[in-house]
């Protein structure tokens, strides 16, 4: 086991350092500088430009210069926003993007595995279509076109809640739900398969046979073994609440990481596209060994070193 | 108890007892015969046909061009001469719609092509030679897959600039990561089977038994896997045309005219209402055919 957990922090480590090199050497691929595009500029303002962010200095020590910084945690300065840097960007951004994150995952999770459980128990009737319904639309419409239609009938026709800002807890109420609805749409099925999955072993037949009333059966006996194949979507699920974040926030104007990160490819703002792909990469890395190490405590019959070769 | 010798002399044999009475049922026709008593991944597959029809000569009975203006007729409603209606530009919002999802098929279909080759080479080499050379292709899909798709495509796209043929190739270098997993699946379990064993004892070659043996029985696995692909390709397109990355104009494609429809509507919901009722329509209908192919390949793992 400590074996184990060794080898997979050296190798979550060497992915990060991998990506971050990648990353670095993709941006620096681009042909022309971030302020290229900018009007023509003199070649002495230029020149000052570059100074000021390194860009004139040999690529290995630009290299060598923001591994550096990275290593106590220092994303160097924006190009668009004059005296802010990446740190101050996440700073402001983090706790926002965190937040919505947070609501949207609870809102996936309870909303995905009640809806799961009430398909599956009632096959083959009104609310297992209805269920399945709302879970075809979340997979089947990209979430701008469902945040879009949130935003608007929701939002500005029905004035249920704010379609747009940030600041109140009622703000949240529409960016999370369009961020958790394909989530919701994944997690709805899984669990239906495997609750079906699940109420057709011999146990539950055994605890219906001693006369355990039905909402102690799917509570105790099922539902507890269908929850397991979901571990397996929490990789992708935090992956999609993190990469859903930029629609979402682009669309509601929540000044997190997302909507962030967004206008700095439409900007081209190098080190702000930089800094986020490796913190998001990092999150997903570190929250993928997280998971891995959640499993053999969850299902003791999950044996680590299966799990290496997949 | 002693059993006599005459029980154990052999049946008569009959030789009428050994013909095959009935004409031997092909893979192909295996999977077709389930597929088509599967409703949903039926009307999947007419819908499909429909749309692909529709958007491949569409076009030609329209009297409409998909990117010229005509400021005097923005915004009309859905009527007799334009049954879509027209966008804030006064262009016919169907044929765009037509000659968007011809764009999205393209992109859905090219890409999957791109991974599929990518994906045989890589799979099938790491499959058949196993050992090391496996160990090591397999570590480097384990490095890719543990970062999001979408943070390569994104930033891959920044690099290469937005465009129909970056997407294309982004698309390709991406996603041919789970075709390969599940080629070499598929020949990790074949290449331990007799007839590879017989083909190896009569001389084939490597390149022959792969090609001819280890491939075409995984083909029902291949096009399952690129039938769910498509309809996430075009997801993806969409998505990149909504941060500015997708395709470029005049081109369009279906998430293109969303994202631009998006902008408009309060005063004009019908641009994005048309292009993404489409994208629906074709990701339901794509994931019903995936699905269908998925029970009609492999009916063990039909629930």
């Amino acid at each position: 086991m400590a074996r184990y957990l060794l080898g997979r922090i050296i190798s979550a480590i060497f992915v990060i350092w991998l990506v971050m090199t990648l990353t670095f050497l993709l941006m620096h691929a681009i042909p022309g500088g971030p302020f290229s595009s900018e009007k023509v500029l003199p070649p002495a303002v230029m020149e000052n430009i570059n100074n000021r962010y390194h860009l004139d200095d040999p690529l290995g020590k630009q290299y060598v210069d923001y591994l550096k910084n990275l290593s106590h945690f220092d994303f160097g300065p924006t190009f668009r926003y004059e005296g802010r840097t990446v740190n101050d960007v996440f700073k402001d951004g983090l706790p926002k993007t965190a937040t919505l994150g947070a609501l949207a995952t609870l809102l996936a999770l309870v909303c995905g595995t009640l809806m799961g459980i009430v398909a599956a128990l009632k096959q083959n009737k009104a609310a297992d279509y209805i269920a399945t319904f709302i879970a075809t639309i979340g997979v089947s419409v990209p979430s701008f076109v469902i945040a879009t239609f949130l935003q608007y009938y929701i939002g500005f026709k029905m004035n249920l809640f704010p379609p747009i800002g940030w600041g109140e807890p009622i703000n949240m109420v529409l960016p999370a739900i369009a961020l958790s609805a394909y989530p919701i749409a994944q997690i709805t099925r899984l669990t239906r398969s495997s609750m079906l999955d699940v109420l057709n072993q011999d146990y539950i037949r055994t605890a219906r046979s001693k006369g355990l009333p039905g909402y102690i059966i799917v509570i105790r006996h099922a539902l507890r073994n269908a929850l397991i194949p979901l571990l397996t979507f929490l990789g992708p699920f935090f992956a999609y609440i993190l990469t859903g974040n930029f629609v979402v926030e682009y669309v509601f104007n929540v000044p997190g990481i997302g909507q962030f990160f967004v206008t700095s490819i439409g900007n081209r703002d190098y080190p702000v596209i930089l800094g986020t792909t490796i913190l998001f990469a990092t999150l997903l890395v570190l929250f993928n060994l997280l998971i891995d190490i959640a499993y053999t405590i969850v299902d003791p019959r999950i044996k680590l070193a299966d799990r290496r070769g997949l | 108890m002693s059993l006599p010798i005459e029980m154990f002399t052999p049946v008569k044999q009959d030789s009428k007892l050994e013909t095959i009475n009935r004409p031997s049922t092909s893979l192909w026709q295996d999977a077709w015969r389930r597929f088509k008593s599967n409703p949903l991944a039926m009307g999947g597959l007419i819908v499909l046909t429909l749309i692909i029809l529709v958007a491949l000569f569409g076009p030609f009975f329209s009297d409409f061009d998909y990117a010229s203006n005509n400021l005097m007729n923005a915004r009309e409603l859905p009527g007799w001469t334009h049954p879509f209606g027209t966008d804030e530009l006064g262009r016919d919002i169907l044929t765009r719609v037509m000659f968007g999802t011809r764009i999205s098929l393209l992109i859905g279909f090219g890409s999957v092509l791109i991974n599929l080759s990518i994906g045989i080479f890589y799979g099938g080499i790491s499959g058949y030679f196993g050992g090391r050379v496996d160990n090591v292709m397999q570590r480097v899909i384990d490095i890719i897959y543990s970062v999001p798709d979408l943070l390569y495509v994104i930033l891959l796209m920044v690099t290469l600039g937005a465009g129909l043929q970056n997407i294309f190739i982004v698309l390709g270098l991406v996603n041919w990561v789970p075709m390969a997993r599940i080629i070499r699946g598929q020949i990790l379990t074949l290449r331990e089977q007799e007839f590879v064993l017989a083909a190896r004892a009569l001389g084939s070659n490597t390149s022959r038994i792969l090609t001819k043996h280890l491939l075409p029985n995984s083909i029902g696995q291949i096009i399952v896997v690129a039938a769910l692909q498509i309809p996430a390709a075009i997801f993806l397109e969409a998505f990149l045309s909504f941060i500015g990355l997708g395709i470029q104009p005049p081109l369009v494609s279906l998430g293109y005219m969303a994202a631009e429809g998006r902008m408009n509507i309060p005063s004009f919901p019908y641009a994005l209402i048309f292009p993404a009722v489409t994208i629906a329509v074709l990701m339901l209908a794509f994931n019903f055919v995936g699905d269908g192919l998925r029970d009609a390949f492999d009916p063990k793992m039909r629930k």
